[in-house]
Order: structure tokens, then C-alpha cells, then sequence
């Protein structure tokens, strides 16, 4: 089944399909033990009217190690789960190249810094859905909406991030594989939600500098960003 | 027992000495067991409502813009000669889950078992306020009749999703609809109110009209289940109206609650709003899991394992449920140090319905199953919410989570829980109170066949989803095949909707069954399943006041099932056995 899952081109893909994996197969155990046990029972203590059901209300011990169990198993789960997402969500490590996203019925406008050298400026280079990233760099994008609730989604980077009208969220990534990767809205926005989508282009470092060069992008270095 | 209950006593028999005028029986009828049936007309014929509007759904993601075969009569801008343009599929969605959660799922399990049950299993001779309970109905069929209604304004019905998220839902003109989110937001807020006077109800008269010797410990599953469920009805409801009420004031008033342009804040909805979501998510289940409780333990002949740990662990659910909203909002822009703790409690919330699992398995073990139709569902259930459950840890962990948030994987996992959970428990509480509502048995061969075409369609329906989650098929969308990378998916699109015309196809069996049975069913003898609870000491159908001549006395729990005490597989908790009254254990 997990086959299906998209290859994975971003640093949070191996992490994330890690735990994703990890959870498959736990589940999956689970699931064969009770669902087996079920049939086997079900079978086994089928309907004979010769037969009597055994008079028991229950069993304390066991009933505690069916309790303490799950609670452990869950509980370490947790615990894993919690660096992985700090990794992701909380810490934003520092940037090779900052820009900013804004979502908007039905469009990612890609925001770039212009003649400034500074992102969120009105000398912004924008462009409707086509997202140009280097690869291997960490890059910094602060995501806002224009109009309702968008979700930037890049299935392949194996991230996901609502856009929140009134909000400024900084988010991070970065891809390990040059390539061309769709970036679908996942949250509902309206009638235009299933189609509203764009491309995020992860080119080599070379080809990224001629491609800012080309469009008078004012930096790609991250402190002229920061201005 | 109180002063209270012998005057409600008193005037319930009085009322069953005097003949009451068809209306006052069959429609403004004060009697427990009529406005149970009620509820299961209106929820049953919701029911079919919201699966059309599923099957529709479902057709538009197998075929994108092709005409619906049978629906070219629509007419404009809702469908174009049978194809289904973008708006209306949002609103089709919208409605489904709204009409499912809202006017179909809770009204079977809550409205029509919860006022059927109570009383008779307690040992009433009705509800605690006859009269609120009778409104309750009718309000909630106001609140019905208005989101009907919403389909034919201008503009159509909702479309933001049944999760209606601000600011999509807060200026019409972000999503075209204009008085179908009022109504959405008018019918739910009349429907909490009917859902307010039930809960009171339920509450107080569990609390005060039990029988004599019915301890809470003696109480069946199904009723511990169904007064947790109105607790937090009682509490959760009041939250999303307040939501729906500054919803509707954003709307219509000018202010601006959710809308950041005017100081507001869009997130603020979402926590109203799952504040009372996950709560409500339980208030779905819990009932569901009561019934199979009671059901795999009637149909084992043998004592529910560990009663006092599944009446602990619902409480726990209810408890533990008022503080995992946040994992509806990982990735909402929601502090993910606040998404740390939500992921906490909510791998912690897991553990009761482990411990129900195990505990429904050591129900079945040395037991002396009969498979009725009731029995195969109420196994059902145990399968398909074992399921549900366990794909619900995937979406704890707030890293996997990033990727299944908002895809098909969550639109599976609801599904496990909301139909093969609560739908299952609601088929399997149908055709194992039917012969005491109406007083016929249903057909049973209609009943299996009914069982296994629905277990496959529903798996073969729902199962595929978790698939296409992995693939990162995101919900809501109109036409899948306007995404490259889920074009290899689309033929598990197909899939699943040719599973999902089998799942509703399988329904027709039990529309057959139900009205063939209601006039044409042998008659039901008092205590048809050999059951030990006290609805089976009432006659088949049960009178006006429930039990003639004097309420039963409780001599012990409800589970006596295949006791040493007894020749027979059973032993009724109204049964008196001579000189081991004091004895009999009270679990």
C-alpha cells in the first residue's frame, strides 16, 4: 500500500516516511492480530445448543495489561513523533534564500525580492503559480493569504502548511532533487479549490542565479533578505 | 426513588386510561416510543438524502463532468443536463457530511434509541418532561425543514465544507453563496436547541426514574453510553452555536468575529468549531459502541467482559474529548508547540477505545455465538471500528499528519468511524429492536444479504481511500485528473465509486426488509432474543406507560448471561430467583 506514496524529493520526506512506516507497520500488526483473532472466535465459539458459554465477567490482570500497553506504545509514539515535527514546524533553521508566498482565489503568487533586494516590498518580482527554488539550499518562505483559508501543499516535499489571511507564517524547506513539482491547494476556497495549482521549479544553483538574473530577481542571498 | 417519579408515575397511568385522538398519538404524541419513531422516520429518510448526495459525489470523482444517468431534470445552475459544475459539487459535499452528522446519524442513534431506550431499559414508564421531549422532535424538524430548504435559494446550498471554515464561509462573495449559509448556520443553531431539551431529558430522567434496584452499576452499556453521549450534548452543542451565532452575525450584521480585515481572527472558528467537533466525533461513536456491547453480549450468551472497564473507559472518551480538538489543526497555522500537546492527548485517547476492542474480544471468547443479522452487524462493527481507530494513529503523529492532513486518508478515516462505526451500530440497534418497536421480527435472510452487500460495498468504498491518501489525493477536490500526479490514482476513483453504488444498491434490502416486516413480519414474542434487559419484560410493542401492571424491580446486571444460578442461557434482570436475591452479583 505505501507504495503509492510519491517520491520523496524534500530533507523532511525521509523523516516523515520514517514514522509513516514505522505506524504502517505497527497498525498493520494490530490489525492482522484482532482482526484474526475475530475470525478465529468467531468461528471457534460458533452457535452448538449442546455447548454452554463459559460464565465469566472478566479478568483484572489481563484487562490491565491490555491498558498499560496500548498507553506505552502510544505514549513512545508520541515522544518520536515530537522531534521530527520540531525538526519541521518549530525550528526554522537559518536560510540560504528567503521570498514569500501569497495565496489568493485561486493562484500561489511566488514573491521574490526586486531592485531592493527585499521580499514583501511593492518592487516585488511576482509570478502566478511557478515557484523557482535552488535545490540544496534551505529556503524561507513567508506564506500569507490575500483572501480565505489556502493550504500549500507539495506532496512530493511531503509538506503542507495552511495560508491564513491576517497571518505571516515563516516556513522552511529544502528539496534534494532538481525537478518540477505540482503545489495543489488543500484546503477548501471554493468553487476554483480543485484546480488551483502551482509548479515549483527546484533547479540546480547555476540554473537558478541565470533564471534571477533573467527575471532582475534583486537577491538570492539571504542576507539582503533580512533587510 | 424521589417524590418526583411517583408523581410522574401517577400521570403517566392516568394517561394510558384514556383513548387519545390519532394526532395526539401518532403525531403530537408525549409517549417516548412514538417520538423515537419519529426520529428514526425523519433520520432514516435523511439517510437516503445524504447517501444521493454521496453517490453524486462520488460519480463526479469516478467520470469528472459527465451527466449524472437519471439527473439530466435538474435544472440550471444546479446541474447542467446531469453534469455537475463546481459550485453545486462543493455544495453536495458540504451537505452530505452536514445531513449525515447532523439530521441522519445523531437522530437514529440519539433521538430515536436514546428516547426509545432509556425508559424502557431503565425501567420508566417514560421520559422525566414528556412534553420537552415531544418539542425536541419538532424543533429538530424545523431545523430540518430549513436545511432542506437551503438547496432551493438563490445561490444554493452551503459550500464550504460541513467544517465551514471562515473566511469562505463569512463573505458570500468568496464562495457565491448567499442565504444557504445563513440557513446552515439558522437550521444548526434550532437543532442544538432541540438537541438541548433532549440531553436534559436524558440526563435527568437516567439520574432520577431508574428502577427499583436498577443501580448505575446495573445499568445496560447502551444506557451508560447514551447518558455520556447526552453530556456532551449538553455541553458541546452551546459551543457551535455560539460559533454559528457569530458566523451568522459576520454575515448578516457587519461584524467581524473571524475576518482579520476587521480585527478578527479566522482561527478563532476553527477552535470554536472543533472545541465542539471532537466531542460531537464521540457523540456519534459512543452510542454505537453501547449497542454492540449489549448486542455481542446478548448474542455470545455470555457476560460483557470487564463492565465496570467499559462503562470507566467511555467516561474516559468523554472526558479526554474536550481536550484533543487541537489535532483538527496541525496544520492550520495554529503554534505547533501547542500542536505537541494536542498530539499528547490524543494518542492518550486512544487508549479506551483499545481497552473496548479487547474487551468486546473477550466478550466473544468461549462464548456460544448466534449470528443474527444484529450479531453480524454488531461484529461489523467491532471490525470496521478496530480499523478506524487504528488509521487514526497515523494522523496523531503531527509529522505524518503534514502529509495526510486534508487528503483522502482523513475522508477514510472518518468513514471507519462514522459508518462502518456508528452506522453499523445503528443497522445492528434496528433489526434488534425492531420487534420491540413494532412488534413484528424482520426477515433475517433479507437481513444477511443486507449485512454482506453492505460490509463489501462499504469496504470496497472506503478502503481504496486510505490509497489514495498515501498518494496524496487531496479532499474536496471537483476533478482529480486536473493533477498529474493523481492520474494513476483515478482508476481507484472508479473503484470506489463502483463500490459505493454497491453500498447504497445494498440499502434497498434493507428498505425492502423494514416495510415488508412493519406489516407482513411474524409477530415478535415478548422476548424474542432471550435477552436479559428490561425492554424484554414489556409487551411487543410496548404500551402507553411501557410496563402493565407494576414497574419491574431489578434483581441484578444486565449481563447474566448462560449463570450457573440458571437451566437457561439467560437470566433477566427483573427476574426474581428465591432465596439469592441479596447474592446475585451486581455486574
Amino acid at each position: 500500500m505505501m507504495s503509492w506514496l510519491p517520491e520523496g524529493v524534500s530533507t523532511f520526506a525521509p523523516q516523515i516516511d520514517r514514522l509513516f512506516y514505522g505506524i504502517y507497520y505497527l497498525t498493520g500488526a494490530v490489525f492482522f492480530a484482532v482482526q484474526i483473532t475475530l475470525l478465529v472466535f468467531v468461528f471457534r465459539y460458533r452457535h452448538r445448543p449442546d455447548r454452554r458459554a463459559e460464565y465469566t465477567h472478566g479478568n483484572t490482570t489481563l484487562e490491565i495489561v491490555w491498558t498499560v500497553v496500548p498507553a506505552i506504545i502510544l505514549v513512545v509514539l508520541a515522544f518520536v513523533s515530537r522531534s521530527t515535527w520540531a525538526n519541521i514546524k518549530e525550528r526554522i533553521p537559518p536560510s540560504d534564500f528567503e521570498m514569500g508566498v501569497t495565496a489568493k482565489q485561486f493562484n500561489w503568487e511566488a514573491h521574490y525580492a526586486g531592485p531592493d533586494g527585499k521580499v514583501g516590498t511593492d518592487d516585488d518580482v511576482v509570478m502566478d503559480n511557478d515557484v523557482y527554488v535552488p535545490v540544496n539550499k534551505t529556503i524561507r518562505v513567508v506564506l500569507r493569504s490575500k483572501d480565505v483559508i489556502h493550504s500549500f501543499f507539495v506532496p512530493s516535499m511531503r509538506f503542507k502548511q495552511d495560508a491564513v489571511p491576517g497571518h505571516e507564517i515563516p516556513i522552511w524547506f529544502k528539496v534534494t532533487k532538481p525537478g518540477k513539482y505540482e503545489i495543489p491547494c488543500a484546503e477548501l476556497c471554493g468553487f476554483g479549490h480543485s484546480g488551483m495549482r502551482g509548479w515549483l521549479h527546484v533547479l540546480p544553483q547555476e540554473e537558478f542565479e541565470a533564471w534571477a538574473k533573467e527575471h532582475k530577481i534583486g537577491s538570492t542571498a539571504p542576507a539582503a533578505a533580512h533587510g | 426513588m424521589s417524590e418526583a417519579i411517583s408523581h410522574a408515575d401517577v400521570r403517566h397511568l392516568a394517561a394510558t386510561h384514556h383513548e387519545q385522538s390519532f394526532v395526539r398519538r401518532y403525531i403530537f404524541s408525549l409517549d417516548h416510543k412514538t417520538i423515537g419513531k419519529q426520529f428514526l422516520t425523519t433520520g432514516l429518510s435523511m439517510l437516503v438524502i445524504g447517501g444521493i448526495l454521496a453517490l453524486l459525489v462520488r460519480w463526479e470523482l469516478a467520470w469528472p463532468e459527465t451527466a449524472v444517468p437519471g439527473f439530466g431534470w435538474v435544472p440550471e445552475p444546479i446541474m447542467f443536463g446531469g453534469i455537475i459544475p463546481p459550485d453545486t459539487y462543493n455544495a453536495f459535499f458540504t451537505m452530505h457530511a452536514t445531513i449525515m452528522i447532523f439530521f441522519a446519524v445523531m437522530p437514529i442513534l440519539v433521538g430515536c434509541f436514546g428516547n426509545f431506550l432509556i425508559p424502557l431499559m431503565i425501567g420508566a414508564r417514560d421520559m422525566a418532561f414528556p412534553l420537552l421531549n415531544m418539542l425536541s422532535f419538532w424543533v429538530a424538524l424545523v431545523a430540518n425543514i430549513i436545511m432542506l430548504a437551503s438547496f432551493f435559494v438563490t445561490g444554493g446550498a452551503a459550500a464550504a465544507g460541513w467544517t465551514s471554515y471562515p473566511p469562505l464561509s463569512d463573505i458570500p462573495a468568496y464562495s457565491g453563496v448567499y442565504w444557504g449559509q445563513n440557513l446552515w448556520c439558522i437550521s444548526l443553531i434550532v437543532l442544538g436547541i432541540s438537541s438541548l431539551m433532549g440531553s436534559v431529558n436524558y440526563i435527568t430522567t437516567i439520574i432520577n426514574m431508574r428502577a427499583p434496584g436498577m443501580t448505575w452499576f446495573r445499568l445496560p452499556l447502551t444506557i451508560w453510553a447514551l447518558f455520556i453521549t447526552a453530556i456532551l450534548l449538553l455541553l458541546a452543542l452551546p459551543v457551535l452555536t455560539a460559533g454559528l451565532g457569530m458566523l451568522l452575525f459576520d454575515r448578516v450584521a457587519g461584524t467581524h468575529f473571524f475576518l482579520p480585515s476587521g480585527g478578527g481572527e479566522p482561527l478563532l472558528w476553527q477552535h470554536v468549531f472543533w472545541f465542539f467537533g471532537h466531542p460531537e466525533v464521540y457523540i456519534l461513536i459512543l452510542p454505537a459502541m453501547g449497542i454492540a456491547s449489549d448486542i455481542l453480549a446478548v448474542f455470545s450468551r455470555k457476560p460483557i467482559f470487564g463492565y465496570r472497564a467499559m462503562a470507566f473507559s467511555m467516561m474516559a472518551i468523554a472526558g479526554l474529548s474536550w481536550i484533543v480538538w487541537g489535532h483538527h489543526m496541525f496544520q492550520s497555522g495554529m503554534s505547533p508547540v501547542l500542536g505537541t500537546s494536542f498530539m499528547m492527548s490524543t494518542m492518550v485517547i486512544a487508549v479506551p477505545s483499545a481497552i473496548k476492542t479487547f474487551n468486546w474480544l473477550g466478550t466473544l471468547w468461549r462464548g456460544n455465538i448466534k449470528f443474527t443479522t444484529p450479531m453480524l452487524f454488531a461484529l461489523g462493527f467491532v471490525s470496521m471500528f478496530v480499523i478506524g481507530g487504528l488509521s487514526g494513529i497515523y494522523m496523531a503523529s503531527t509529522p505524518v499528519d503534514i502529509y495526510i492532513h486534508d487528503t483522502y486518508y482523513i475522508v477514510a478515516h472518518i468513514h471507519y468511524v462514522v459508518f462502518g462505526g456508528s452506522m453499523f451500530g445503528a443497522f445492528a440497534a434496528i433489526y434488534y429492536w425492531f420487534p420491540k418497536m413494532f412488534g413484528r421480527m424482520m426477515n433475517e435472510r433479507l437481513g444477511k444479504v443486507h449485512f454482506w452487500l453492505t460490509l463489501i460495498g462499504f469496504n470496497v468504498t472506503f478502503f481504496p481511500m486510505h490509497i489514495l491518501g498515501i498518494g496524496g489525493h487531496m479532499r474536496r477536490i471537483y476533478n482529480p485528473t486536473q493533477y498529474d500526479f493523481l492520474l494513476p490514482l483515478q482508476p481507484v476513483n472508479v473503484l470506489i465509486t463502483r463500490g459505493a453504488l454497491l453500498l447504497g444498491f445494498a440499502q434497498l434490502f434493507l428498505v425492502v426488509n423494514f416495510f415488508w416486516s412493519l406489516f407482513a413480519g411474524p409477530r415478535a414474542s415478548r422476548n424474542p432474543w432471550e435477552a436479559n434487559t428490561l425492554e424484554w419484560e414489556a409487551p411487543s410493542p410496548p404500551p402507553h406507560g411501557n410496563f402493565p401492571g407494576p414497574l419491574p424491580t431489578v434483581y441484578r446486571g444486565p449481563y447474566e448471561y448462560s449463570s450457573p444460578l440458571v437451566a437457561e442461557d439467560y437470566l433477566p434482570q427483573a427476574r426474581r430467583l428465591e432465596g439469592r436475591v441479596a447474592a446475585a452479583p451486581a455486574h
